[in-house]
C-alpha cells in the first residue's frame, strides 16, 4: 500500500448477535427441523459462524399446512388496512435492527458492510414500506375490483442478496393476502431466520411466514408440493428451468428471476469518468454477485483504448478485503464452490485468447477472494462473453455503430438489464426501445427502487417484481 | 527544422494538444470534444469517497499533510503590513507550543503586500503567493493585469494566482482566455502560475472541465477553483473534475500539474475528504504540497486543534490556538 494508509474501521461483529444454533421457523415458532443440520461459514475467514437446523421433506409439508391454515383462517380474510399495519411494523423493525442485520449479512455473505448497511437493509425495509402502502389499495392497482390472493406461496431465494431477496418475495406476497413458505439459500440462511424473529416481534399471525433452511432438495419439495399455489424463484437459470418443468401442467403460478449477462454500452460521447464509475458499480458491486450485473462492457471502438486505460486505473483503486471494514469496496466470494466456478471461467477466457488484466490490489490469504479482473479483446464467441460468471470479472467487447451495439447487446440468451452511456437523449430513448432487457439504465447502473418493476426476458426468466406490475404475480387476475 | 525545447515542459506536448490551440475554431472543437461530466455521477462519487475511514495514525498523517499544503491567505481590503506579518509568523510556527507542527506551504496576499510577506518569510522556505491580474473580478485591461503580475513577481512572489476572464469564457472566446493565461505565464518568469477558474461562476461541470484543460494547455502550473469571493467556492465534486483533468493531462503529456481548491474549506473533516479525493482520483503522487494546496484562512486553526486532539486525547478549544 501507499503513503496514505486508511485506518481500519471494522464494524463490531458483536452487533450481529450471532448465536451458535439457528432453527427453522414454522407456524410462528422456531422448531427442530428433521433435516441434517448445516454449518454456515464466513466466506471472508472460512470459519464456521453457526449451525443451522434444516428442514426435511416432511417439514415442508408441515410448513405448507401451517401456511394454508393461516391463509384460510386469518390472512386472506383480514382487511388490507390491517395487513398493512403488520407490514409497516415489519419495515420499522428492519430499520430498528438494521445494524444487526447488516453485520450479520456481511458475516454470512461476505459482502462489504457499506453495501449491506447502505443498500441491502434499507432497500429491504423500503420494500415492506412500499408494499404496505398497496395492501389496502389493491382495488386501484388496475387489476379490477377486489383482486384475490392466490393462496400459499412457495419461495426460493439465492445467496447474493439474502435479506433483500427475501423482502422482494415476502413483502408483495403478504401485501396481496398470500401466506409464505420461503427457503433461503444454503450458504446464507442467517438473516432470514432473524427476519423470522422480526415476524414474531411484529406479532404476525402464526403460519403467515414460514422459513425453511435447507439445500436444493427442500426447494424442490417446496416447489413440487401439491398445496402450493404460487412459486417464486430467484437463482440460476438451470434450476429455474428445472422448476419450470416441475411446475408445468399444474395450476401453480410461476415467476422466475434468473441469470443475466447484461450489456453496459458506452458511446464515444459519454461522460467518460462517470461511465467508468458506472462500469465499476455495474460489475464490481457485491463482488459481481448480481444477476443484473453489467458483466459485458460494449464500448465504441473509437474510445475503447482510452476508456480501458481509465477503467484499469479506477479498478486498481478498489480496496478488497475484510467485508466488515467500511473502507472495503470488494468483499469475499460467497463460497469455495463459487470461487472455483469463477476461476474456471477466467481460465477459459485465457485459453480462448482474451487479454486478462487483474487489479494489483493485495488479496487476503484466508477466505474466498478474487481480485477484480477485466478481460479485453473479448469476442462474442467466447465463453466469458456468453456465460454468466457471477463474480468480479468484466468482459470488454467493442462495437462501431449504434445498430451493432444493439445487435451485440441483444445477442445473448439472457435479458435482465442493460446500461446505456451517452450524452445524447434521443439515442437513449431509441436504444431503450431496441434492447431486450427488463431494465435499461441510462447514465447510471444498478439502481433499485421498490416502485420499479424488475424482471427478465428469455433465459433471465419471466414475471416482474416490484411496482404495480409486481403485484400481479401474487394476485388472481 | 530546428529542434526547440520548452523550458517548463519536461515532455513534448502531444500533437493533438498543440493542434488544439492553433486557432479559435480548433480550440473550441477541442474543448467541446472533451468528455462531458455527468452531474449525478460525479456528485455520487464525491459523496461515496467521503466515507473512507481516517482515524488515529491515518488522521495524524492527513492532518500534517494538510497543514503542509495550506496556502495561508489574507485577501481583505483592510489588509495591513501588521496583518501580513502576523500571518507570516503563524505560517512559520503554526502551533508555537508544538514545534513538530509542519510549516504551511505558502502565504497568499495581494500584490502590494508581497514585499512585506517576503521580508517576513525570508529564509523559511515558505513561498509567497500573490493574487494578481485584477483579483478577484479580473475586470481590467491586459496591460494592468500584466503590470499587476510583474509587480508581484518583482517584489519576490514565487507563486502567482491569476483569475481567468470568465466573461470571455462564457462568451465562448476561449482563445482570448488561453492567450491571456499564456501572457501571464510569460510574465511570471520562474514564478509558478495558479489559474483560478472561479468555478462558481462557470456553473456547470462541463465548463469546469473545459476551463481546466484550457488552463493546462496555456501552461498553468496549478488549476485553482475559486477566489473565495464568489459562492459557491470550492466543492468536492468540482475538485473531483479538476483532479481528473490533471490526471488525464499527466496520462497524455507526462507532466504533473497541481490542483488547489480554495474558499469554504474550514474543517479538518472537509480537508481530509479532499485528500482522499486526491489519493483516489488523481493518484498518490499528487499528495504533496508541490501538486496540491488548500487555499484557506480558517482551516489551519481547525487542523491545529484536531492535531492537538489526536496527540492529547482531548479537545482543547479555540483559545489554545492563535488567532492572527
Amino acid at each position: 500500500m501507499g503513503i496514505f494508509e486508511y485506518a481500519p474501521a471494522p464494524e463490531s461483529r458483536d452487533l450481529a448477535n450471532l448465536k451458535p444454533h439457528y432453527r427453522p421457523f414454522v407456524n410462528g415458532e422456531f422448531v427442530d427441523g428433521s433435516g441434517e443440520p448445516l454449518k454456515t461459514i464466513n466466506p471472508a475467514t472460512e470459519e464456521v459462524l453457526a449451525e443451522v437446523g434444516t428442514a426435511s421433506v416432511s417439514d415442508v409439508d408441515t410448513a405448507v399446512k401451517a401456511a394454508r391454515k393461516a391463509y384460510t383462517g386469518v390472512w386472506s380474510k383480514m382487511p388490507g388496512s390491517e395487513r398493512a399495519k403488520y407490514l409497516f411494523r415489519i419495515a420499522r423493525l428492519i430499520q430498528e435492527r438494521s445494524r444487526e442485520l447488516a453485520v450479520l449479512e456481511s458475516l454470512d455473505n461476505g459482502k462489504p458492510i457499506k453495501e449491506s448497511r447502505d443498500s441491502d437493509v434499507p432497500t429491504a425495509a423500503a420494500h415492506f414500506f412500499y408494499h404496505a402502502g398497496w395492501a389496502d389499495k389493491l382495488d386501484y392497482a388496475g387489476y379490477g375490483p377486489n383482486p384475490r390472493p392466490l393462496g400459499v406461496a412457495g419461495q426460493v431465494i439465492p445467496w447474493n442478496f439474502p435479506l433483500l431477496m427475501l423482502a422482494w418475495k415476502i413483502a408483495p406476497a403478504l401485501a396481496t393476502g398470500n401466506t409464505v413458505v420461503l427457503k433461503p439459500a444454503e450458504t446464507t440462511p442467517l438473516t432470514a431466520l432473524v427476519f423470522a424473529e422480526i415476524c414474531q416481534q411484529a406479532e404476525l399471525p402464526p403460519g403467515v411466514v414460514n422459513i425453511l433452511p435447507g439445500a436444493g432438495d427442500i426447494g424442490a419439495a417446496l416447489v413440487g408440493h401439491g398445496d402450493v399455489n404460487k412459486v417464486a424463484f430467484t437463482g440460476s437459470t438451470d434450476v429455474g428451468k428445472a422448476i419450470q418443468r416441475q411446475v408445468a401442467g399444474t395450476s401453480k403460478k410461476l415467476t422466475l428471476e434468473l441469470g443475466g449477462k447484461a450489456a453496459n454500452i458506452v458511446f464515444d460521447d459519454a461522460a467518460l469518468d462517470q461511465a467508468v464509475e458506472g462500469i465499476v458499480n455495474g460489475i464490481f458491486f457485491n463482488q459481481g454477485h448480481v444477476c443484473c450485473a453489467g458483466s459485458r462492457l460494449l464500448v465504441q471502438e473509437s474510445i475503447a483504448e482510452e476508456l480501458l486505460e481509465k477503467l484499469r486505473y479506477r479498478v486498481s483503486t478498489l480496496r478488497l478485503g475484510d467485508p466488515l471494514d467500511k473502507n472495503t469496496d470488494i468483499g469475499a466470494i460467497n463460497s469455495a464452490e463459487q470461487l472455483a466456478k469463477i476461476k474456471g471461467l477466467v481460465e477459459s477466457g485465457d485459453a480462448e485468447g482474451a487479454q486478462r488484466w487483474t487489479s494489483p490490489c493485495p488479496v487476503p490469504e484466508r477466505g474466498f477472494f478474487f481480485a477484480p479482473t477485466v478481460f479485453s479483446d473479448v469476442q462474442q464467441s467466447m465463453r466469458i462473453a456468453r456465460e454468466e460468471i457471477f463474480g468480479p470479472v468484466l468482459s470488454v467487447l467493442t462495437f462501431r455503430t449504434p445498430d451493432e451495439a444493439v445487435t451485440k447487446a441483444n445477442n445473448t440468451p439472457y435479458g435482465l438489464s442493460a446500461g446505456i452511456w451517452t450524452e445524447k437523449g434521443s439515442r437513449i430513448l431509441w436504444m431503450a426501445n431496441q434492447l431486450r432487457a427488463g431494465v435499461v439504465w441510462a447514465n447510471t447502473f444498478n439502481r433499485f427502487d421498490p416502485a420499479a418493476p424488475f424482471g427478465g426476458y428469455q433465459e433471465s426468466g419471466f414475471g416482474r417484481e416490484g411496482g404495480r406490475a409486481g403485484l400481479e404475480a401474487y394476485l388472481d387476475v | 527544422m530546428t529542434a526547440t525545447t520548452s523550458s517548463s515542459a519536461a515532455t513534448a506536448t502531444p500533437a493533438p494538444l498543440t493542434d488544439a490551440t492553433r486557432d479559435e475554431a480548433s480550440l473550441r472543437r477541442f474543448l467541446h470534444g472533451l468528455p462531458g461530466v455527468d452531474q449525478v455521477g460525479v456528485e455520487q462519487r464525491a459523496a461515496g469517497l467521503g466515507t473512507r475511514s481516517i482515524k488515529k495514525a491515518a488522521k495524524l498523517w492527513a492532518i500534517d499533510t494538510a497543514i503542509s499544503m495550506v496556502d495561508l491567505t489574507t485577501l481583505e481590503g483592510a489588509d495591513t503590513q501588521g496583518k501580513v506579518r502576523a500571518l507570516a509568523a503563524k505560517a512559520k510556527r503554526p502551533d508555537p507550543e508544538r514545534p513538530d507542527t509542519p510549516q504551511v506551504a505558502a502565504v497568499c496576499v495581494y500584490p502590494d503586500m508581497v514585499e512585506t510577506a517576503v521580508e517576513a518569510l525570508r529564509g523559511t522556505g515558505i513561498h509567497v503567493a500573490s493574487v494578481a491580474t485584477g483579483f478577484p473580478a479580473g475586470r481590467t485591461s491586459r496591460e494592468i493585469k500584466l503590470a499587476d503580475t510583474k509587480i508581484a513577481v518583482d517584489a519576490g512572489a514565487a507563486e502567482i494566482d491569476m483569475v481567468i476572464d470568465r466573461g470571455a469564457f462564457l462568451q465562448g472566446r476561449y482563445l482570448a482566455v488561453f492567450e491571456e493565461i499564456q501572457a501571464i505565464k510569460a510574465a511570471c518568469g520562474s514564478a509558478h502560475l495558479k489559474v483560478i477558474l472561479e468555478t462558481g461562476e462557470l456553473a456547470t461541470y462541463d465548463n469546469v472541465r473545459r476551463a481546466s484543460w484550457l488552463a493546462l494547455l496555456a501552461g498553468g502550473d496549478f488549476i485553482k477553483t475559486s477566489t473565495g469571493k464568489v459562492s459557491p467556492a470550492a466543492t468536492l465534486p468540482v475538485t473531483h473534475v479538476m483532479l481528473q483533468a490533471v490526471h488525464d493531462w499527466f496520462a497524455q503529456t507526462g507532466e504533473l500539474r497541481g490542483v488547489k481548491p480554495a474558499g469554504g474549506i474550514r474543517t479538518t473533516k472537509d480537508a481530509i475528504k479532499y485528500l482522499v479525493a486526491v489519493h483516489e482520483v488523481a493518484g498518490e503522487q499528487w499528495l504533496t504540497p508541490d501538486l496540491f494546496r488548500f487555499g484557506a484562512s480558517s482551516l489551519l486553526n481547525d487542523l491545529l486543534l484536531q492535531r492537538r486532539t489526536q496527540a492529547d486525547g482531548h479537545y482543547s478549544g479555540p483559545d489554545y490556538v492563535t488567532v492572527d
